[in-house]
């Protein structure tokens, strides 16, 4: 339905898109006891690490090569050694996650060769689960790193399981996109828990990046899935898939193990809840439960509460495709209007949006088009439009540096879906504008009359 | 690259610095930035320093060259304040794509300058190179100027990507581009007698606002500050100011030394940090200034301003000073601020157990031992676990860093202030002294320590006992087993840049009777790199009794020389 778009200005303004390896890096986050590593310049990591520690407000573990102008040249084997040799020693991960950068693809680093005469040479590092990720910064954006690193991870970490073997069948694996929160995956996790189901989220910042006082001070990552459970995922009954971007994850763990998939390309809203729900009473066989069925219920009054102020509404969504095509689905059955769309990186849903056009490019375009719009939805980048325009803003999405709790925000289920329809109603509610003497008959309207007659004259 | 290799020589050789004449001319190509450890490395890069000293002059357009991460991952992040333009806020990158990368990115870069001056129309453009584009050579120092031509407005190359160095590196190739592009290029509306220079300071968080006040009472005028809330056509035409001070220690010292070459600038280091301080840079700029021939009253001036300002700071701390005195303060942090706020903490009463010098040259070594005396505790590293064994030793009562080690504190349920560029307090000059502690004041009382220390009801032990049990046990491993401690010992780290172990060292010391550490530096590469640990391996040799027993059941192992 809609035209997609891509920016033709050579210069991007006010950044959307944000690079692949740090969606790579996040990724590895999910995976307990795991030091992400970059090979690149250090200031590559540094960027990274400091977006992350504002986003979460965590101590962030991110490791670098420390990439030099000479060794770029020369190439950066001694380096990928030296920094995994340091890694192992200091840190003792069970697994070390590289993403290559701009600088070390711009050279051409064979970096899966360089782990294999790592291998060869260092055998005491056979306990340590090493893999590498291709990420350029100059390709792509935020999700697709992430995406190519769970996909990476599957194929190399999961052991291969026959299509007769037994399995668990109340197990079930679920694939996250990079814009579920911790919250996000607690909320599942819950849902799951209701049918008697167990969810084995890969990767899964829930027990990582959720913001919890830890049992003890690790340097690496601490929760998130452990290399057993991944090695696993083949004995689980079924997997769910969230955002379109996982369904070459989804794939490749189906091809590897036989386990069947069902992606669910958004979980905000009431239609795709109840398509989960059915989902989670089939995969169980139990019954559902009373307290989701309260909740399905809670959200349908929440919608006939909130519809009238959602209505004709204008808004103006800046974020990554998978979020885009969530949040814009949720505010048209809501019956507002996607005003003004703007993504960072191609992918199928865009053309599917019920809007005129999807426009790949930045937070210029994005204010430029949001000037008549009632509501600014992106990250915390949009605060400076925001400001500008002087309308609201619904801040979503990686980086929240502005705001507490972003790990936290909820927007999936009914539940989440319940709380996000309060919200931005709220928001409209605050925003709403109050009649005036001139609201129906501006000055500026009058004037003009006045002048039209002296024309006339 | 040849002319910016030849520019990283010159910052490495930089006259102004003391350490560095000190050096021999080998020691100095090799300049003064510690070599970077992979996997054991933190910190930003030259392009990162690049664009920290210069994107807080507001009214210029920052565009950085590269691909997304270098800007679309940073943007907007920094706490600097502007009077007047936001558009240093605006983030301008080329984003360059795989086909850039193959074709070569002049073109972008070349289009993405038209199509900043035709839509936002800023006094100058500042192009910061990165990695990818320097490698793929493309030659910004070209475009910059065809576009300068074509347009009629300065566009100035920033040649600084990150893989040269450290941001510190980054911070004077900075300071490089506008000597050679900006200063001296415009003239100033007038000139007084009063006319200075700040350099070094960013406006973070507005606190050069805490000391603008006193120089305007004073006649003093900001001519430019570089630079935060600077304009860029102050900064074209700072040669015009008759004195200068340097406040970021030695990060742009190269920008203060060849005005002072050039243009006759004279300037002086010092700190806003504090009350004494504050009163001694007032009195160093009028000194400065009356010299350059402003009358002598100006200093009457200055001190009865100072006196004034002074009672009414200490009036104003002495409500805190009871509450604060003997209070314990971890600082961690590097560079300027790790010596210039030992001095605003001490003179409120509180005492200070240590503090972490990882990024901190080492004149601010020398600065803080000096200020707190040969005893003070030099943490150059430290684990979650150290920190906490620390905090939790009562050593400290709060800690005041910047950064991840932050959420450290928070998460030993210590009190933690912020005082990095991402703070959102401004702590400069007498008001700011007074701020600091008004918020250590709140941090350290406030009642929320008391609850979140408790444990959960049903909680048979906190993760602080766990984390207590498994101190004394390694503490108990240790002390059973002397082979251990030793083990311990010298499998500590000693030269980070070389990656050389105490064991290596204490072998060599005992094998070849090695007195010196120059000797050690020979024998093992210890301290070759950026010598920071030289007095480490003097401390090593002068305590051999203590190390150099026979431990039972222990072989000299790890006797692996370096080669």
């Amino acid at each position: 339905m809609a035209t997609v778009v891509h920016s033709k200005k050579s210069c991007a303004v006010n950044p959307l898109k944000m690079s692949q390896p740090i969606g790579s890096a996040l990724a590895y986050m999910g995976i307990n006891n795991c030091m992400p590593l970059f090979h690149g310049s250090q200031g590559c990591t540094s960027f990274g690490l400091v977006l992350f520690v504002r986003h979460f407000k965590e101590a962030i573990p991110l490791q670098t090569t420390a990439m030099s102008e000479v060794a770029t040249v020369l190439g950066g084997l001694d380096n990928v050694e030296q920094a995994i040799l340091t890694i192992a020693a200091k840190q003792k991960p069970s697994i070390i996650g590289i993403s290559s950068t701009g600088v070390t693809e711009t050279k051409g680093d064979d970096v899966d060769g360089y782990i294999k005469l790592i291998r060869e040479k260092h055998p005491e590092l056979d306990h340590i689960a090493l893999v590498y990720v291709s990420t350029p910064d100059f390709k792509d954006a935020f999700q697709d790193g992430w995406a190519k690193t769970v996909t990476k991870m599957i194929e190399q970490l999961v052991k291969p399981v026959p299509v007769d073997a037994v399995r668990n069948l109340k197990k079930v694996n679920i694939l996250p996109g990079a814009h579920l929160t911790p919250g996000d995956l607690d909320e599942l996790r819950d849902i799951l828990d209701a049918f008697g189901l167990e969810a084995a989220f890969m990767p899964d910042l829930s027990g990582s990046l959720d913001g919890h006082v830890p049992q003890d001070f690790t340097p690496t990552t601490i929760g998130g899935i452990t290399l057993e459970e991944i090695a696993s995922l083949g004995f689980s009954g079924h997997t769910i898939a969230i955002g379109e971007q996982m369904r070459d994850a989804a794939v490749a763990l189906e091809k590897l193990t036989h386990v069947p998939f069902t992606l669910f390309d958004r979980l905000t809203g009431l239609g795709v809840s109840d398509q989960l729900i059915a989902l989670c009473a089939k995969l169980s066989g139990n019954a559902v439960p009373n307290k989701i069925r309260r909740q399905r219920s809670q959200l349908v009054d929440a919608m006939l509460d909130g519809h009238f102020y959602f209505g004709g509404k204008k808004i103006a969504i800046g974020a990554e495709p998978d979020l885009l095509w969530a949040l814009g689905n949720w505010f048209t059955e809501l019956g507002a209007e996607i005003f003004a769309a703007v993504t960072t990186t191609a992918s199928p849903l865009l053309e599917r949006m019920a809007t005129e056009e999807v426009l790949i490019g930045d937070l210029e375009d994005l204010e430029a088009k949001a000037a008549t719009c009632d509501l600014l939805v992106t990250h915390s980048h949009g605060r400076q439009a925001a400001e500008r325009l002087k309308i609201p803003f619904y801040r979503i999405g990686i980086p929240m540096f502005d705001r507490l709790g972003a790990a936290h925000q909820t927007i999936v289920g009914y539940r989440g879906t319940r709380d996000l329809v309060f919200e931005i109603a709220n928001m409209f509610i605050a925003d709403a504008h109050e009649a005036h003497t001139d609201t129906w008959y501006p000055a500026m309207r009058q004037q003009e009359q006045v002048g039209v007659a002296a024309e006339a004259h | 690259m040849s002319s910016l290799s030849g520019k990283i020589q010159e910052v490495f050789n930089e006259p102004g610095c003391e350490k560095n004449q000190g050096k021999s001319d080998k020691e100095r190509k090799k300049g003064c930035t510690k070599q970077l450890q992979p996997g054991g490395a933190a910190g930003g890069c030259a392009f990162d320093g690049a664009k920290i000293a210069l994107q807080p002059i507001t009214d210029v357009a920052h565009l950085v060259h590269g691909p997304i991460a270098c800007e679309g991952n940073s943007w907007d992040n920094r706490g600097s304040k502007s009077s007047g333009s936001n558009l240093w806020r605006t983030g301008f990158t080329t984003d360059i794509n795989e086909t850039d990368v193959v074709f070569g990115g002049e073109k972008r870069l070349y289009k993405s300058v038209k199509e900043i001056i035709e839509k936002y129309d800023p006094p100058a453009v500042f192009v910061y190179q990165t990695c990818v584009p320097a490698m793929i050579g493309d030659d910004i120092d070209a475009v910059c100027k065809a576009a300068s031509q074509k347009f009629g407005k300065p566009v100035i190359p920033i040649n600084s990507p990150g893989f040269v160095g450290p941001k510190n590196l980054g911070n004077k190739l900075a300071g490089e581009a506008i000597l050679d592009h900006v200063i001296g290029t415009e003239e100033p509306e007038y000139t007084t007698p009063y006319d200075i220079n700040i350099i070094g300071e960013y406006n973070l968080s507005g606190e050069l606002w805490q000391v603008k006040p006193l120089l305007d009472e004073l006649g003093i005028r900001i001519l430019c500050c570089i630079s935060g809330d600077a304009k860029y056509h102050d900064v074209a035409s700072s040669h015009r100011a008759k004195a200068a001070m340097m406040v970021c220690s030695k990060s742009m010292i190269n920008i203060a030394r060849k005005m002072e070459d050039r243009y006759d600038i004279p300037f002086f280091e010092g700190s806003f940090y504090g009350i004494e301080d504050s009163s001694e840079a007032l009195r160093e700029i009028s000194r400065l200034l009356i010299e350059k021939g402003a009358p002598a009253e100006l200093m009457e001036r200055t001190e009865a301003l100072i006196a004034r300002e002074e009672a009414l700071a200490w009036a104003n701390i002495e409500p805190y000073k009871k509450r604060l005195t003997g209070k314990k303060v971890l600082l961690i942090t590097g560079g300027v601020k790790s010596w210039s706020v030992v001095a605003a903490l001490q003179e409120a009463g509180m005492e200070l157990v240590g503090t972490s010098v990882k990024k901190s040259t080492k004149e601010d070594k020398e600065r803080i031992k000096e200020l707190m005396g040969e005893d003070a505790h030099m943490i150059d590293d430290m684990s979650p676990r150290e920190m906490y064994k620390m905090l939790r030793d009562a050593q400290a009562d709060i800690m005041l860093s910047g950064g991840r080690s932050q959420f450290i504190a928070l998460k030993a349920k210590m009190p933690w202030l912020d005082i990095n560029q991402e703070r959102h307090h401004a702590y400069m000059g007498y008001v700011g002294m007074v701020e600091l502690v008004k918020e250590i004041d709140k941090a350290l009382y406030n009642p929320v320590w008391e609850q979140v220390r408790k444990r959960a009801p049903w909680d048979e032990q906190t993760w602080e006992d766990v984390a207590d049990a498994a101190i004394a046990a390694e503490a108990a491993a240790m002390a059973a087993d002397p082979a251990l401690a030793r083990d311990k010992r010298r499998a500590t780290t000693i030269c980070n840049c070389k990656n050389i172990s105490r064991g290596i060292i204490e072998d060599a010391i005992t094998e070849f009777g090695l007195t010196t550490a120059a000797l050690v530096s020979e024998k093992t590469l210890a301290g070759t790199g950026c010598g920071s640990c030289s007095d480490k391996l003097g401390k090593i040799i002068k305590t051999i009794d203590e190390w150099n027993q026979p431990v039972a059941g222990a072989e000299p192992s790890q006797t692996q020389h370096a080669a």
